[in-house]
């Protein structure tokens, strides 16, 4: 298979890279204003401070952050939302199986909480850092999760 | 909960519309980049399409400059007076176990947090299944590290 760029990018590379440009300037402007490197992952420990008395999630640094947190969600699915309403990209519905998703979901939950980030925290606001635990963690979790799509599609997962 | 800010961490009025807003483009960035479809993570994760490195090194170049220079200027962010820092946690086993776990469902599902949220906004109904198993596991993982540390 030759390696050539059709080859490589079947789909262009114009939108991936406006898309992360979006994603970058996001991210870079949160920072530039409020000092947080916003990882998208800890809305999950910090939305569960709401409705567990745990200690785990009733420490400070959830409470204290589960308001904007919120906030940032509910940014990333109106912006989800009005990108396809507005453009001419249809809306989407996967045929990735709910079970794919939820048993992969509660997987990429404790994954990252374990882990410390995930795409964003560490593949963007720590890879952008230079961190080397962030650098780790993005070239395990790639490689792993490469493995695993391309084990469950040789098993003849579909989709 | 605002009563309980903590030094260094006094909110400004435009600090909860800087946020909005900013996840607003980050939500705009991942439906553009169709990294909120988890059949485009699943094609790059098969080798199918490599595109998807555009979205994360395209991101992380254009936010990485802005987070050294912020912490190299020794100012303060301007909403919410807090010192500039990079994002740099300890590189430890947890670190890579971390990962393997993560990967491991990315490589099942092909979402991760922030695209499945904005999953949710291109219309994507069924990623709300990934999205509870998301908060089923963080759930779990909360408790087994409490029973395990006693």
């Amino acid at each position: 298979m030759p390696l050539d760029f059709a080859t490589l990018f079947p789909n262009g590379v114009d939108h991936y890279l406006l898309g992360g440009i979006l994603i970058g300037l996001a991210t870079a402007l949160i920072y530039r204003g409020t000092g947080i490197a916003a990882g998208a992952s800890t809305f999950l420990e910090s939305t569960l401070s709401y409705v567990s008395d745990r200690p785990r999630f009733q420490q400070f640094r959830f409470v204290q952050s589960r308001d904007w947190r919120l906030v940032f969600t509910v940014g990333i699915v109106l912006g989800g939302f009005a990108y396809t309403a507005l453009s001419a990209d249809p809306w989407f519905v996967t045929d990735v199986s709910p079970t794919r998703l939820f048993v992969g979901g509660v997987l990429v939950g404790v994954g990252t909480r374990v882990g410390k980030g995930c795409t964003s925290g560490h593949g963007i606001c720590g890879v952008g850092s230079l961190a080397d635990a962030s650098f780790v963690n993005v070239a395990t979790f790639v490689l792993v999760a490469a493995g695993t799509a391309q084990l469950l599609f040789a098993m003849g997962v579909r989709p | 909960m605002s009563g309980e800010n903590s030094a260094g961490d006094e909110r400004h009025p435009l600090f909860m519309p800087l946020v909005l807003l900013g996840g607003f483009v980050f939500g705009v960035g991942l439906a553009v980049s169709r990294m909120a479809r988890p059949e485009v993570v699943l094609d790059f994760l098969q080798f199918d399409d490599f595109g998807l490195l555009f979205v994360m090194g395209g991101a992380a170049l254009v936010a990485g400059p802005v987070f050294h220079l912020s912490t190299r200027s020794g100012k303060r962010a301007p909403l919410t007076d807090r010192a500039y820092e990079l994002r740099r946690k300890t590189l430890d086993s947890n670190v890579m176990i971390g990962g393997v776990v993560f990967g491991v469902g990315w490589g099942i599902s092909g979402i991760c947090p922030g695209a499945a949220y904005a999953s949710v906004g291109i219309g994507n109904w069924p990623i709300l299944a990934g999205i509870a198993g998301m908060f089923v596991g963080a759930y779990a993982q909360g408790v087994a590290r409490d029973v395990l540390s006693g």
